[in-house]
Parts: structure tokens; sequence; C-alpha cells
């Protein structure tokens, strides 16, 4: 059986809640569970998304899997190698960028630091500057490479941590909310970079935290969804959204007409429609029982001497998954 | 990664770390009048002391020498013990973690890269005090000088960096703590004046505690090699006993790193600031 580049079996971690204080209920939990349970495969060159609110669980997960936090039950690997009992054979193959995250020197420039960070990984100097240079380039940040970190914005900043990442070329990368802060073009340019890093070399993998929905859907060939520190689904977007939308669902824009008697739920292979009037149109939403069955809906419209101004099929959004799992939208 | 020794592992990651210091130095060259002209002010008015007093030349000696290494013992203290807290707060702790190098490697090139500045005030302090103060620096040998500089600063940096686990773990207390107790260890430690002196006003013991202190030890054999003035034990012993403070002071530095790392990783505190 091939390795898998990431596994977890039943991972828990709990925190010890502060002392007590006055007023605390007397069944206040002494613990915080930030991971209950949690067993996740991620086969090598994927690019596997977490996906879940604050305080999910997804940090915390991430942070056992870079050796920077022990479980407190429950196992976990990368590469094959033990995080806990091989941090140190595992620490050279693998890389964490943290969205938001403050690391650097101020006093040195964009180059010297992306240096430092990665000489600690015993990266040649040749290396470095070549990779340096490139990552720069991708994230439109070359104009600023000898310019001092505390003289970069929050972005810019953001930008220098995300080549980080990239400098020592790890096997196995975790992304923590990579595109935060960032604008859209430079999260554009990211997105389309991390597609193109992973298909380069099908050895990679790449664990991705978001809070944009829009990002796993598009990054993403499978992902985790992830609440309470449990994983409530885990799956590729596609196979979520249909999951959550048991009929394919239409939407008609039609004309309106005076003492128009159409019903386009006694349509034969209609599930449920649903019907919207408003002074310049009627909209239908219809659920069918499979898709072939539009076609019994347009013949209904037009021979109902009604007039179709747009058809479009309605697709389940990631967001619509969210919901229909955890009960509330992202925050 | 590229295929490298646990050495050039070493070698480059200290490297790197000692950079950030020395890019400072040189971005923000005001340190020069700090760490150059002040400690010469607080080195005159004892040496002024003693000249009024007529005392013999290698007092004025002794007060400079304590100042040189005064600065070596606040660098260790403050910059290097509590460099890691910083690194914490910084968010840079957890991707020196993360990474393959050995912490010892990253305290080596903290320690450089302190070392460094710190060198430069005591040669301010120390060649100012020659020309002010007409101090005559003569050892016996420049190579037992060389050695008893070189085991000092080994020990004093290898306390130092037991120092930086220890107050990652213990947090602002041990700020606190350390505060409280500068004024005795210099008292202990022979800062102006000889270690026999504490023998003779106090009691045999205290002096005796005190060689444990890296500072204490190393002083005074730096005088016996310098001013030719018996030290509170013969040369040769402070030589071993600061051979042997650097070989345990960096056996626990590891140690210490070693139990933070795991404490650390268990509670969840590499990356929590302001403990």
């Amino acid at each position: 059986m091939t390795e898998l580049a990431i596994r977890t079996e039943d991972l828990r971690r709990t925190y010890r809640k502060a002392k007590k204080r006055k007023g605390d209920s007397p069944d206040a939990s002494k613990e915080f569970v930030a991971l209950d349970g949690v067993s996740l495969e991620v086969r090598p060159g994927e690019l596997f998304g977490l996906l879940g609110p604050n305080g999910a669980g997804k940090t915390t997960l991430i942070k056992i899997l870079t050796t920077l936090l022990a479980p407190s039950s429950g196992k976990a690997w990368v590469d094959g190698l033990d995080v806990v009992a091989d941090a140190k054979k595992l620490r050279p193959l693998i890389n964490m960028v943290s969205g938001g995250e403050s690391s650097g020197y101020g006093i040195l420039t964009v180059m010297e630091n992306l240096w430092l960070f990665g000489r600690i990984y015993g990266v040649p100097n040749a290396i470095i500057k070549e990779r340096t240079e490139k990552m720069l380039k991708i994230v439109e940040l070359s104009d600023k490479a000898n310019s001092k970190v505390s003289h970069l914005s929050t972005g810019q900043r953001q930008k220098m941590n995300f080549c980080r990442g990239f400098i020592t070329d790890p096997k196995v990368l975790f992304l923590d909310e990579p595109t935060l802060g960032l604008d859209v073009t430079a999260a554009r340019a990211i997105r389309k970079f991390v597609k193109q890093w992973i298909a380069e070399d099908t050895s990679r993998t790449l664990l991705l935290t978001t809070h944009y929905m829009a990002e796993a859907d598009e990054l993403c060939d499978r992902l985790a969804i992830i609440d309470k520190g449990k994983v409530l689904a885990c799956d590729t977007p596609a196979n979520l959204k249909r999951k959550v939308q048991q009929y394919p669902i239409f939407e008609l824009l039609l004309a309106p007409t005076d003492g128009s008697k159409l019903d386009l739920g006694r349509v034969h292979g209609v599930h449920q429609a649903t019907r919207t009037e408003t002074p310049t149109n009627v909209s239908w939403k219809v659920a069918l029982r499979e898709e072939a069955v539009i076609g019994n809906v347009v013949q209904a419209v037009t021979q109902g001497g009604e007039r179709i101004l747009s058809l479009a099929k309605s697709e389940p959004t990631l967001e619509d998954v969210f919901i229909e799992l955890v009960g509330h939208k992202l925050s | 990664m590229t295929n490298i020794t646990p050495f050039q592992l070493f070698y480059r990651a200290a490297q790197a770390r000692t950079y950030p210091r020395i890019a400072w130095m040189y971005r923000h060259k005001t340190w020069i009048f700090q760490e150059t002209l002040l400690p010469i002010l607080s080195v005159s008015a004892l040496a002024f002391v003693y000249e009024w007093m007529q005392a013999p030349r290698e007092y004025v000696g002794m007060v400079i020498l304590g100042a040189a290494m005064t600065a070596f013992w606040m660098n260790v203290l403050w910059s290097m013990g509590g460099q890691l807290y910083w690194e914490r707060d910084s968010g840079n702790l957890e991707l020196y973690i993360m990474s393959p190098a050995p912490m010892m490697s990253i305290l080596t090139g903290m320690a450089l890269g302190g070392m460094l500045m710190t060198l430069v005030r005591a040669i301010a302090i120390v060649s100012a005090g020659m020309i002010l103060f007409n101090v005559e620096f003569a050892p016996t040998s420049w190579w037992l000088l060389a050695l008893v500089f070189a085991l000092t600063m080994t020990a004093l940096y290898g306390l130092g960096a037991m120092f930086s686990s220890l107050f990652l773990l213990w947090g602002r207390e041990a700020w606190h703590t350390v505060n409280l107790l500068q004024e005795p260890v210099y008292l202990a430690t022979g800062m102006n004046f000889p270690l026999v002196a504490l023998e003779r006003v106090l009691h045999w013991f205290i002096p005796a505690v005190a060689l444990f202190i890296p500072l204490t030890a190393g002083m005074d054999a730096l005088r016996q090699v310098l001013f030719r003035t018996p030290g509170f034990i013969p040369l040769e012993w402070e030589i071993g006993l600061l051979a042997a403070l650097s070989a345990i002071f960096l056996f626990f530095a590891k140690r210490t790193l070693a139990m933070l790392e795991r404490k650390a990783k268990e509670q969840g505190t590499i990356t929590v600031k302001w403990k």
C-alpha cells in the first residue's frame, strides 16, 4: 500500500481550563476539548482542505501534525513518521505558514529574513537565493526584496511569510489561512501558484485551512469539514455538494403573464416547484427527480404560452454544505 | 532538504541566527556611544575613589576588569536569557522548533551575536581604563589569558542557554527573580574587589558558593593572570572549575531545552504569548 502523506487515528487534544472563578457553574468542565477523535487520511500529491469555524480545531490539528503540540491521545503520522516519536526525522520534510503570522525580524530585509529561515533547514545559499527570487516574483514582492520587514504592510509581510514556506521545498506543507489579509490579485496569484506547485511533483502534499469557501472549492482535491473538534464530513467538494442537494435544481425566469395558470409542480418528474412573482418577472425554482425532466418543464412552459427569459442550473455551494452540516454560517 | 551533516546544519543555523544581531549593530550605529562612553563614566567613579585613596594600581585594574566582565554577565542574563521569551512573542520560536535545526544551534547563534557587541563594549572599557588611568594589563601569559577568557565565556553563555529555557518555562516571574538577585550577585562575585576580601569580611562559605557562578571564577582567575594577585583558590583549580562548569551548563542547557520543549508541547504553550 502506498504510504499515506498524512494519517491521524482517533486524535484527541484537550486543554486544561484556567481555575474556576466565582460565578462559574458547578458543572463547568475543567477541560476544553479541541480535537475529539479525528481520523483522517491524506494521500501523497493531494491538496487537502480543512474547513471549519473559529475554534473548530483546525489550527490545533496543524500544530500536532507539525510537531508543535502533543496529542492527548491517538496517533498521527506525516510521511509515515510518527509526529511525536519521530519528530526530529520529520522536521526536515515539512513546513508551515500561518495567515496573520508576525514572524521574522523587522531589522532585516525580506531577502535576509528568507535567507535566515532557509538556513535553519540547511539549504545552501545559492539555492535559497534562486528560490527566493522566484517566490518574490510570484507574489509580486520583488521590489521590496531589500526593504526592511518593519517597513512592510501587513499584506506584504504575509506575502513574505508565504514565500518562507516554499524556500525549503517541503514534502508536506501546511498552510493555515495563507491568503488572509491579501488583496484579490495577490490571493489569486497564490492560489494559482499553489495548484502549480502541487501538480509539478506528485510526491508533494499540501494541507490547507481556509475560511474562504470559494478558495476551498477551487483548490482542494478533497476537504474535511470540522466543527467542535470532530470531522463532520470528508470528501471531494463535488461529492459533498451532491450529498446536500439530492435533486438537481433549475431556476427559470419567465415574462409576466396575466391570468397565468401554469403549475410546474404538476409536471411529471418534478419533485418540488416554487413560484415567486414580481412586477417585472415570474421566477420558478424546480427540483427535478432527474436532470432530463427539464425538457418536460420547458415544454410545459411553452405549451402554457409563457415566455422563458432565462434558465439556469442552481448548484449548491460549499457554504450550503457547511450550513447543512454545522448548522450556522462560517464566522 | 539537501543531504547535509549534523555539523553543517548546526553551523548554518548558528550562522543564520547570529546575523540579526550583526545587522542591528551595523544599521543602528548609535549603540557605539551607549556601549562605549557611558560604561567608562560608571567605571571612572570607582576608579577616582581608588586614585584618591592612593590604592595600588591593580585595584583600579580590577574595577576596569569587573566592568568589562559584568557587561558579559548582563548580556547573558537579559539578552540571552530573555531571548527565547521574545522569540516566542514574535512567533519565531515555533518556526525554530519546527525546523530541523537543533535549538542549541539557535542559542549558539544568539550567544555569538550578543557576545560580539559586548566584546566591543568590553574592549572600549579596558582601552579607556588603560589610557585614562594608566593601568597596565600585563598577563603572565597571553595564551593563559585567552584560555581563561574562553572558558569563562563558554561557561557563562552555557549558563545563559540554561537561563533561556527557564525564563521561557517560568515566564515573567523569572524576570522579577533575576532582577532581585542582581545586586547580591554583584557582591558575591566580587565585581569591583578581589574575592578574598569577602572571605575576610564575611565567611569563606560565601565566595566558595559564588565560585559556581562562572563570572566569579572567571574574574578571580583573570585577576590572577593579569595582576599576579592571589586568588580565592589557585589558578589551576579555577581553570578546572571553569572547564567543568562549561561542560555542566552546556549539558544542562541541552537537557532543559529538551524538557522545555516536551512540556510546552504537552501543555500547548509553545505559541502562548505573555505568559
